[in-house]
């Protein structure tokens, strides 16, 4: 792809104003708003994770919380072992890594693709569940920490700078921690796409047997877009718990795992911002769904999915494009084909 | 406008207290009129909901007739209520919002133990007064919070010896595969024991599980003369359907400390419940006075509400006691609040008397224990005044106010 | 010996429900390739058909055998013609859009009946087997499971709607230029498939806890199931049914039900690592 020079200074415009908005937050709202925010951006890099390997990897995981979930657990035991923060954190990150890469050698060595994938993943998941779930009692720890099963974990350490255990973050600061790291994941997640390996990555979700025919081997790239998608989760998994200072097994539940389905395809597939945006409007909504008495929330819920289903087939984000281009007129239709072709990664029409 | 001289006095003795420290009230406008918030965090949807919604009913109800005799220090009683949806996150998200949003006086809730833990270091943190009213494992020691439902010690422990006097000596567990149940199963294991009985099996099962063919099989083959039973929820109800439907029910008693909670004796048929044991802090039929009132206005009030348990009793005991503690303390501050609590507060409930113990934070109440029968409980036994022995004996909050934990009790 | 029967019949029973439960399923997936979220509430809607029509006086046996089908039919037909038509190749949005009537289907039931429901007893008696018992019930359940493997198989070999049904499977745009409308057949299909679903619901209301919520314990399993058994729906879900029915209550019997569990996920994924396809592709190729 031959670099626009004006999307090029968008970009870094908008990324500026994206750190702006980042560091004024906490002046202009209470904390309770802001630690709302913290929680949606933390659920955003979890929803990130998702919307790169499906969208650009054409990796449809339907358990995409068993790394965001042992990403959660790593950071606790560690933090709780290692009574500082900052190597719990890499150890988060790095753990649910090394498990995306045996699972992926599995699945896509074994050449298993489509719904097969999704389903081994949701197993695996629900493996996760039921095996933290019996966790409860003493005999179940791990040096300090107790895992404590369905109960799971209280009074998990916060984050604290790093090197100092005993300067831990306040809510503006565990905001600027969250946040940011949204930010930076979704920095690197753009440039990783630019480059040689993401092209590749896109070149394989659009026609893998063309891709190895011209020399690169699917399996490997798509391993390598699993893992990196797993380490994601994971940081949003420590993200999370950082947030309410709390772990339990519902972080590997199967709602879970529809919900950031449901973020990415709300938000618009095959974009990066679309999974983030998705994330934060569909948690703003459950949590204001629970503030009313008149409807049943999952009454409430259900009818606006499918409503959105129908209004919006393509989600939010590309609709929107495809919206500002008809209006504006301005950016040529060529310069979007990631967007575009990427509706369909996984081959649903036969 | 006539204002009650009472009134008038309290809202200039109040302003004049907000000019006298300026420090300390400027986020709010405080005064006669301004409504104290109570939180309150239950599921009213999804799996947990159809034990949720009794307990907000029943605080909804409390509310009412406290505004209805003049209000709280003067002021009227507004409930904050939020839907958690039987998810963990909402627990936490709901709970910052209503200490550091809505700035409630205390929270009522929390159903599951995974929920309470989720949001007890929140109340704790922002020093919001916590009350927990839910039935549990016991453990939980924390000056910020009260706990007022039974602990295995209060129940299990009556439980298990009666029904061996009844069926036998030789008892098998099954128990739904989460704290609450592992726990539980090492109380009836420990109280069997302690009674001359022997366990010949604990068998645990993840809350989904809907087809209990093999463990049927599997108690056969054991033949206990007894079933001690701590499953939960919808999906185990299956159990006692499958258990009947096999032709068992008959040949085994059961004794459970879950059965009933939510409506279970009237959504069964009499013969898949009939004969059943339970032993609860509370049951809808107790003829007290107290209670048959209680029972009549809830009903009145909402007329859908299935089957009123220990749950919905003791959310509106626990939050008569809150109401004792700030008249005591005359103050709806936390730390004068949780003062008058420990000085031996009592109500009157539906279910009796109900005292807060210190060194816990636990309540002293009465349990019963009942048998299913015609789709209803009838009460056999009656036990005064039962303390919280489970917790007592690893948590003491007059030594060590600032201990804050939920021991695993060594059984 | 006595205790193998039993054990045996335990199996049979693991297998005939899953049989029941994944059928449908099979159907609308095989069919359509519309992943249907809401597949648990289905079975939900079927034991509620069931437990409120016999509440209401109706005879238990017709309740069960034709009110809940029928029901949960003319729910999917309605559902199908108002919704899963517009997202037909669209993996992605049926999923969405599914997921959202699951939560929809259980919001509207509690809102109008509440979260606890009076249940229906089960039917027939128990017999025993030397000194162990089990209900004929279990017998029952795997009756039916095997009379429905057979109509589907008589309706999808021997009628015309079958051969149109298949053709259309295999290729829907050939179907159409021989004068097929292929959206007939998949509303067809997909009130089959549902019926079949709110049989599978109302047979286990006397079983089981009758809540709202209870589609959720289903739709996992079956899914599992469903993709592990292949593309051909009858051969294919009737071989996984019967081999996770096996591995999951013998698991459950030997270990404990949390291992049971555990086990059948295992094993389902080491089943689709050695046979990608799924079973039927490997043993049953062609078949239906």
């Amino acid at each position: 792809m031959i670099h626009v020079p004006v999307r090029t200074w968008m970009s870094v415009v908008l990324l500026a104003a994206a750190i702006a908005v980042l560091i004024a937050i906490p002046d202009f709202v209470e904390t309770f708003t802001l630690m709302q925010f913290t929680l949606f951006s933390a659920m955003a890099v979890l929803a990130l994770s998702l919307g790169f390997i499906w969208g650009y990897g054409g990796i449809l995981s339907f358990g995409q919380t068993a790394f965001f979930g042992l990403g959660g657990y790593a950071y606790a035991v560690s933090v709780l072992n290692l009574g500082e923060s900052t190597e719990a954190i890499a150890i988060a990150i790095a753990l649910p890594a090394v498990f995306a890469a045996f699972l992926g050698y599995f699945v896509f060595y074994g050449r298993i693709s489509d719904v097969y994938l999704g389903v081994i993943t949701l197993t695996v998941t629900l493996i996760l569940f039921n095996v933290v779930n019996a966790t409860a009692g003493d005999e179940y720890r791990i040096g300090n920490a107790a895992l404590g099963g369905f109960n799971g974990m209280p009074s998990v350490p916060t984050f604290n700078l790093p090197g100092n255990p005993s300067i831990v973050l306040d809510p503006t600061q565990g905001w600027y921690a969250t946040g940011g790291a949204l930010i930076v994941v979704y920095v690197l997640l753009r440039l990783l796409l630019r480059s040689r390996f993401g092209r590749v990555a896109i070149a394989v979700r659009e026609n893998e047997t063309r891709a190895s025919l011209l020399g690169y081997d699917p399996r490997l790239i798509k391993l390598g877009v699993f893992v990196i998608g797993g380490a994601i989760a994971g940081l949003g998994g420590a993200l999370y718990v950082n947030w309410g200072a709390f772990v339990s097994p519902t972080i590997f539940a199967l709602s879970l795992s529809a919900e950031i389905i449901i973020w990415v395809t709300v938000g618009g597939l095959g974009t990066l911002i679309g999974p983030v945006v998705g994330c934060f409007l569909i948690q703003y909504l459950d949590s204001q769904i629970g503030t009313q008495q008149t409807f049943n929330s999952n009454l409430a819920l259900g009818a606006i999915l499918i409503v959105f289903v129908l209004l919006l087939p393509q989600g939010l984000i590309p609709t929107i494009r495809t919206i500002a281009s008809r209006l504006v007129r301005l950016r040529p239709a060529s310069g979007n084909a990631t967007e575009s072709a990427a509706k369909q990664p996984v081959g649903a029409a036969r | 406008m006539r204002l009650p001289r009472r009134s008038v006095l309290k809202a200039t003795l109040s302003a004049s207290a907000a000019l006298a420290s300026p420090a300390i009230f400027t986020g709010r406008a405080f005064g006669a009129n301004e409504p104290i918030l109570v939180g309150s965090l239950h599921d009213q949807s999804g799996p947990i909901a159809a034990s949720g919604v009794p307990m907000v009913d029943s605080l909804i109800l409390a509310i009412e007739e406290v505004n209805a005799a003049g209000g709280l220090l003067g002021r009227p009683l507004k409930l904050v209520h939020y839907d958690t949806q039987s998810n963990i996150q909402m627990y936490s998200q709901y709970a910052q919002q209503l200490a550091l949003k809505d700035k409630v006086a205390v929270v009522h809730g929390g159903i599951t133990s995974a929920s309470r833990e989720a949001v007890r270091p929140t109340f704790d943190r922002f020093k919001v007064l916590y009350f927990y009213n839910t039935l549990y494992e016991g453990g939980v020691c924390d000056r910020n919070t009260f706990c007022t439902g039974t602990t295995p010690a209060q129940t299990v422990e009556k439980l298990v010896p009666y029904a061996m006097k009844k069926a036998g000596k030789k008892a098998y567990i099954i128990a739904a595969d989460y704290n609450y149940g592992q726990i539980t199963a090492k109380w009836m294991t420990k109280y069997a024991k302690d009674n001359g009985g022997e366990i010949v099996s604990v068998d645990f099962f993840p809350l989904d599980v809907t087809n209990f063919g093999p463990t049927i099989s599997k108690i056969q083959a054991a033949k206990p003369d007894l079933l001690l039973s701590a499953l939960v929820g919808g999906n185990h109800t299956s159990f006692y359907r499958q258990w009947t439907s096999a032709g068992m029910k008959a040949q085994i008693p059961i004794a459970s400390t879950t059965f009933g909670l939510v409506n279970e004796p009237s959504t069964l048929d009499e013969k898949e419940s009939d004969g059943v044991l339970g032993s609860y802090g509370y049951f809808e039929e107790l003829t007290t006075p107290a209670s048959t009132s209680y029972v009549k206005k809830l009903k009145a009030k909402f007329p859908d509400i299935p089957y009123i348990s220990e749950l919905a009793a003791a959310t509106y005991e626990g939050f008569y006691l809150w109401v004792a503690g700030v008249k005591a303390a005359n103050s709806i501050d936390r730390d004068k609040v949780v003062a008058a609590l420990e000085g031996g507060i009592s109500y009157d409930g539906p279910s009796g008397k109900v005292v807060l113990d210190h060194a816990t934070h636990h309540a002293i109440r009465n349990a019963y224990l009942a048998v299913a029968k015609d789709k209803k409980w009838s009460v056999l036994e009656t036990y005064e005044q039962q303390k919280p022995l489970d917790t007592a004996g690893v948590c003491d909050l007059i030594k060590k106010p600032t201990d804050n934990q939920q021991y695993v009790i060594k059984i | 010996m006595d205790l193998a029967l039993i054990i045996a019949l335990d199996v049979v029973n693991g297998a005939a429900s899953l049989v029941l439960l994944c059928l449908g399923l099979a159907i609308i997936f095989g069919m359509m390739r519309v992943i249907n979220l809401a597949h648990g509430e289905f079975v939900m809607l079927g034991a509620y058909a069931t437990v409120i029509s016999a509440n209401a006086g109706l005879n238990i046996w017709i309740a069960m055998l034709v009110v809940a089908p029928v029901f949960v039919g003319v729910v999917g037909i309605v559902i199908e013609r108002c919704l899963i038509r517009f997202l037909y190749g669209r993996l992605v949005d049926t999923m969405l859009a599914t997921w959202g009537l699951s939560l929809l289907i259980v919001g509207l039931v509690t809102t109008l009946y509440g979260n606890t429901i009076k249940g229906v007893p089960t039917p027939l008696g128990g017999f025993s087997v030397g000194a162990y018992k089990s209900s004929y019930y279990t017998l029952f359940l795997a009756a039916v499971a095997l009379i429905m493997l057979a109509l589907v198989y008589v309706v999808m070999r021997r009628t015309r709607f079958g051969l149109v049904a298949r053709a259309t499977m295999q290729n829907p745009g050939m179907a159409a230029t021989l004068g097929v409308n292929p959206s007939r057949i998949y509303m067809m299909s997909f009130g089959i498939g549902s019926a079949i679903t709110g049989l599978a619901g109302g047979l286990l209301a006397p079983v089981s806890g009758v809540v709202p919520t209870m589609g959720a314990a289903y739709v996992a399993k079956a899914f599992i199931t469903v993709v592990g058994g292949g593309s051909a729906i009858l051969a294919g879900t009737a071989s996984s049914s019967a081999l996770f029915g096996l591995i999951n209550q013998l698991g459950s019997y030997f270990t404990t039900p949390v291992f049971g569990e555990v086990i059948l996920f295992i094993s389902a994924i080491i089943l689709i690592r050695i046979l990608p396809q799924g079973i039927s592709e490997r043993f049953f190729k062609g078949s239906l």
